[in-house]
Formats: C-alpha cells, sequence, structure tokens
C-alpha cells in the first residue's frame, strides 16, 4: 500500500520531471515530439479532471441551497446558468451537439453578452480598489512610506501629460524610478524566484519535499 | 561545433569565380545547429557591391535541376544570431540565412528539407548585370541532441543544484541557522486565532495549473496548513480555480489529517472549485470571504489582476492575511493589503521553513548561498563591463 501511495508516486516524479528537465536541452525531433506528447497526455488528464471540477462546484453549491446557507440564492443562479449554458451548448445554434461548435447562436450570446461584460465589469472596478488601498498605504507613517509616497506621486505624474506641463524633470525623475530602482528589485526577486524554483525542484525530484503526496515530507 | 561543421562544408565546395563578378557569392553550408532537424544554414561574406537581393538555390544533386529555396533583400547577418555563432567581432562580416524548404517545381507546394538527405546549395546574388552565381556547397540537415547555446544554463543549474545538495548534505550532521521569515511566523497566529474564534480558515490558490512550480509549492504549503488545522480543530476552506489542482489538494489535506490522527475531520467538500475563469473566480472567493467571515486568508501561488479583488475585500473583513506569490507584478497589491507577505522565494522557501525537516532546511541554506554567489557575480559583472569587457556579459546571456 506504501508502495502505490508513496513510492510508485515519487518514481514517477523523478521519472517525468527528470524527462521534462533533459528535454530542455534537447532540441531534437525526438524530444519535442515526446513534450507534444507530454501535453497530450495533460490535456487528457484536464478533461477528466474538469468533471471532477464540475461535480464539485455543484455538490458545494446544492449543499448551499439545502441548508440555505447565507446566499443560496446565489448558488440558486449558478445552477440555472449551468442549466441554461448547457441546454445551448447541446443545441449548438440548431447543429446539435455531435458538431463542432457554432461561433453565433444563443450560447455565444450569453457569453458575451452577459459573462465577458460581468468579468470586465470586474476587472473595472481594480481601479477603485487601487484607490482604496493607496490611499491606506500612502499615509506618510514612516520613512518608508513617505518615500513610496513621493516615488508614487512622481510615477504618477510622470505618466500622464500633466507631469511634463508642470515640469520636464517629472517624467525623467518617473523613468529613472522604473528604470532603475523599480528594474533593480524586480530583478533581484526573479533571481530569488529562479533559485527557489530550482531548490524546490530539486527537493521535489530527488523526494525530500513529498508533502504534495500529503501529509509532510516523511 | 559550428566551426567545424563550416570547415568541412568549406572543404566541399568546388571553387567557382562567376565572371567579372566582384560579388563574392562562395557559400558555406551547414546543418543548422541547436534545432529539431530539417533545416540548413548559410552563410556567405557580406560585400559593398550593389547587390538589389540574394538568392539561394537547392538541389538534390550537384548537378542540378537547382530550385529557389530562398530570396532575401536585406539577409541577416551573423552577428544577429549570437546563440549560433556566439560574440565573435568578425560576424558582422557575414550574411546567413536558413533554408527549411524549397519551391518543388511541379507544385506550388514547397518541399521541406528532409533530415539525412544530402542537399547541395548555391547563391545567386541579384545585380545590375544580371544574377551572379557561386559555388555550389553540400550539406546534410539534422536535428541536434544538444542545445549548445544552453551550455551556460546547463552549467549554472548544475552549479546551483551542487550547492542545494551540498547543504542538504550538510544538514543532515549540524542545525544550520536559517533567517527567520516573519509571514511563516505569523501562520501559526493566524490559525491559532481562528481556533480561538470558532472560525474557518479560507486557503485561496492562485491561478496557475498543477504544472507550474508556485502552484506546486502552494500545495506544499497547504500540507502544512492542513496539518495544524487538524491538530487545532479548525476548519479549513480552500478555493480552487483548476480541477487538477482541486482533485491534488483533497489528497493533500486528506493526507494531512490523516497524518494527524484526524481522518473523521476531513470534509472533502473542504476543498472545493469555486470557479474556472479568472474573475468569476475573484468574484466567488470574495464572496466567501464577506458572506462566511473567515478568521484568517492564505492565499498562495501566482496570481494575477484578481490578487487585489481578493486581497482588499480580505481586508475589510478584518481577518488575519498571509499572501504568498512570485508575481512581481502583483506583489505590490499583496504588501499593501494583507499583513504578511512571502515575497517571491519565501512563497518556495515556506514548505521547508514550516517543516522545520533538516534536510528541507539545508535547501533553503543552499539557495541563500547561490542567492549570494550570483550576487558576488554580478557585481563582478557590473565592474567589468563598465571597464567595457563583455566577457562575463555574454556568458550569462540567455540565448
Amino acid at each position: 500500500m506504501l508502495f502505490m501511495t508513496r513510492t510508485l508516486p515519487f518514481l514517477f516524479c523523478f521519472a517525468f520531471g527528470f524527462t521534462g528537465f533533459a528535454i530542455y536541452y534537447i532540441p531534437h525531433e525526438w524530444a519535442q515530439s515526446v513534450e507534444r506528447e507530454f501535453a497530450l497526455w495533460l490535456r487528457l488528464v484536464y478533461a477528466f479532471a474538469y468533471i471532477l471540477g464540475l461535480v464539485s462546484l455543484l455538490s458545494l453549491h446544492w449543499s448551499k441551497i439545502r441548508q440555505r446557507q447565507a446566499g443560496w440564492a446565489y448558488s440558486l443562479v449558478v445552477y440555472i446558468s449551468f442549466g441554461v449554458m448547457f441546454l445551448f451548448v447541446v443545441y449548438n445554434d440548431g447543429n446539435g451537439p455531435f458538431t463542432s461548435q457554432a461561433t453565433t447562436g444563443p450560447y455565444q450570446w450569453i457569453f458575451t453578452s452577459i459573462h465577458v461584460a460581468s468579468s470586465a465589469t470586474m476587472f473595472s472596478m481594480l481601479a477603485f480598489y487601487i484607490s482604496s488601498a493607496a490611499y491606506r498605504t500612502f499615509r506618510a507613517r514612516t520613512p518608508e512610506a513617505a518615500i513610496l509616497l513621493v516615488s508614487a506621486i512622481i510615477v504618477m505624474l510622470g505618466r500622464v501629460p500633466i507631469g511634463a506641463y508642470i515640469s520636464d524633470i517629472i517624467p525623467d525623475t518617473m523613468q529613472w524610478l522604473m528604470s532603475v530602482p523599480n528594474m533593480a528589485a524586480k530583478r533581484g526577486i526573479l533571481m530569488g524566484v529562479s533559485l527557489g524554483a530550482i531548490a524546490t525542484s530539486l527537493r521535489i525530484l530527488f523526494g525530500i519535499e513529498r508533502s504534495y503526496l500529503g501529509g509532510g515530507g516523511d | 561545433m559550428s566551426k567545424i561543421a563550416s570547415w568541412i562544408a568549406v572543404a566541399g565546395v568546388a571553387l567557382h569565380v562567376a565572371a567579372g563578378a566582384q560579388v563574392p557569392v562562395d557559400i558555406v553550408a551547414f546543418d543548422t545547429p541547436n534545432d529539431a532537424g530539417g533545416s540548413l544554414t548559410i552563410t556567405w561574406p557580406r560585400t559593398e557591391a550593389a547587390v538589389s537581393s540574394y538568392r539561394v538555390y537547392v538541389a538534390t544533386a550537384a548537378d542540378g535541376p537547382f530550385q529557389l529555396a530562398v530570396e532575401s533583400a536585406t539577409p541577416g547577418l551573423k552577428s544577429g544570431e549570437p546563440a549560433l555563432f556566439g560574440y565573435d567581432d568578425d560576424n558582422e562580416r557575414f550574411h546567413v540565412v536558413h533554408i527549411t524548404d524549397y519551391a518543388a517545381g511541379q507544385t506550388d507546394e514547397p518541399a521541406p528539407l528532409q533530415d539525412g538527405t544530402l542537399y547541395f546549395v548555391r547563391l545567386g546574388a541579384q545585380t545590375a548585370s544580371g544574377e551572379v552565381l557561386g559555388a555550389v556547397a553540400s550539406a546534410v540537415p539534422g536535428g541536434n541532441w544538444f542545445n549548445t547555446a544552453k551550455w551556460n544554463n546547463l552549467i549554472l543549474t548544475i552549479g546551483l543544484s551542487g550547492c542545494i545538495l551540498f547543504f542538504i548534505s550538510i544538514a543532515r550532521r549540524k542545525d544550520l541557522f536559517i533567517r527567520r521569515i516573519a509571514g511563516l511566523e505569523a501562520l501559526d497566529e493566524a490559525l491559532g486565532r481562528a481556533t480561538e474564534m470558532g472560525k474557518s480558515v479560507l486557503f485561496v490558490h492562485g491561478l496557475k495549473g498543477m504544472d507550474q512550480i508556485p502552484t506546486i509549492a502552494a500545495v506544499n504549503i497547504l500540507g502544512r496548513v492542513a496539518q495544524r488545522t487538524a491538530r487545532f480543530d479548525t476548519d479549513l476552506r480552500v478555493a480552487n480555480v483548476d480541477p487538477v489542482v482541486m482533485s491534488v489538494s483533497q489528497e493533500v489535506v486528506k493526507e494531512a489529517y490523516l497524518k494527524e490522527g484526524r481522518p473523521d475531520a476531513y470534509r472533502p467538500d473542504s476543498v472545493f472549485m469555486a470557479a474556472t475563469e479568472q474573475f468569476s473566480y475573484a468574484a466567488a472567493v470574495a464572496g466567501m470571504m464577506v458572506r462566511e467571515r473567515p478568521a484568517a486568508h492564505i492565499m498562495m501561488g501566482y496570481f494575477y489582476a484578481e490578487s487585489l479583488l481578493l486581497a482588499e475585500t480580505g481586508s475589510t473583513t478584518g481577518a488575519i492575511q498571509i499572501a504568498g506569490t512570485d508575481a512581481y507584478t502583483q506583489l505590490p497589491f499583496f504588501v499593501t493589503t494583507c499583513d504578511y507577505t512571502l515575497m517571491g522565494e519565501e512563497l518556495y522557501a515556506a514548505s521547508a521553513y514550516l517543516s522545520k525537516e533538516p534536510k528541507l532546511l539545508g535547501s533553503l541554506k543552499g539557495q541563500d548561498v547561490g542567492k549570494a554567489l550570483l550576487i558576488g557575480l554580478l557585481i563582478v559583472g557590473t565592474v567589468v563591463a563598465s571597464f567595457g569587457v563583455d566577457f562575463l556579459t555574454h556568458l550569462f546571456a540567455a540565448l
């Protein structure tokens, strides 16, 4: 049992991980075809995993409806939306479920007019969230916060025409802030991330870190 | 390697100088290095002569018939392809083109070059007095088993890996000092607070799939968090955007509860799919934060624009928020709105740090030493490059 739950997944992990590592350095067609094959397998796994995801989503909202939890009406909306979209996918603008999806029809209309519009609304709300987060952060209570506040004001002014109108120094300072301190910090983080990724990969490849199999490293 | 190929190809070139031509049309042909196959590379010297365009012809026999493969008025230079030709100053003086197919005579479809087949190539320079044809060169295309442009990458990876493995072996024998990571020290505080308040802990995955390292790191952290919630008997909720991540997370949480001797406390629906789209996910999780009011929000993985939507909503609920991401574009949002933020490599260090296992801690030490080495190289590189020596810059260039 321990072999099936621990040793076998580790062996798979080592074999596939090392193969992936080797493929990165091998441009030969053979290696590329192996990589394409892996990508295909991944898509197959995803196809089945989506069924699990759907079951999880529907059961989560079903329990909310059944128990009349706070906001259960939203869960009802999930069911109605799923049902309606499912019917229109099967209907496929009159072509039936066994042909490729039509680019017109009620399914596409609902997707574009409701889903895309809702997503765009969520995205546009970011502007307000940024304002409220910036308000809290930019209160100059410490020297670091004061530096952040001044830098932010310069960058904001430097990005809009009024900055250059006030003084040519503002866009130049903004450019310096973005390309020197900001870039240096960004690259420092990236360097750390790369090393962290190597260390994590090694821990997993050599079986030192096994918490992804559940229950910690031992 | 490419130089050897060039010399072999030069040896195969029949010397031929077109009558009266000032135009150099003698070429060197060789298999394109570092590719999957089906490609030849042709180089020839630059000229100041008036050439309106160059044509490269290909044949399967030395005496033809030659078919047009490439025509270019402005062919590239070897200096534009350091991955193949390095940084030699001489590269400025040579044109280069790559051939992958040629006009196959009867059909409109170009015929791709076949690996293992000997091809004969000649160059034609279009001048005011007509086309000047050059000598015939030959080469065989084929796939390569190692990308020589990635030597630096491989050596650096092996060096850093060696450093990490060395410190893992050291850690087995003696205790190593690991710097304190405030965000991870606060994890127990956040979980303890949730336990005292009798509220749940919400773990939020980032958007990337299970094949991405930040997600693997997040799942590792989830395992450690789940062990603690099982021990404290605290309700854990795990929101997912990816079905594979959800399946893995379910197993990880289940195993963690089992390991803590609390399999009865594990509820399969505590690890759930919230949505599969970015903003639907943000809306669903933000809704949970507001309605269910968990005492702690733990956001780990790779986030995009939804980071601020989640963290700002979470901060309004008064929950302790710990975030960890290697997405540097989202870090400012988490730093602004969360109580603790694991920045960059701290995300990867978290699982090892929380486990306190010597072997895992050794890898952290190796990671830090590797970073110190890179910083040292950066300083040396900066000094050397400031004096106009580009050797180190070229050595570490990603090609």
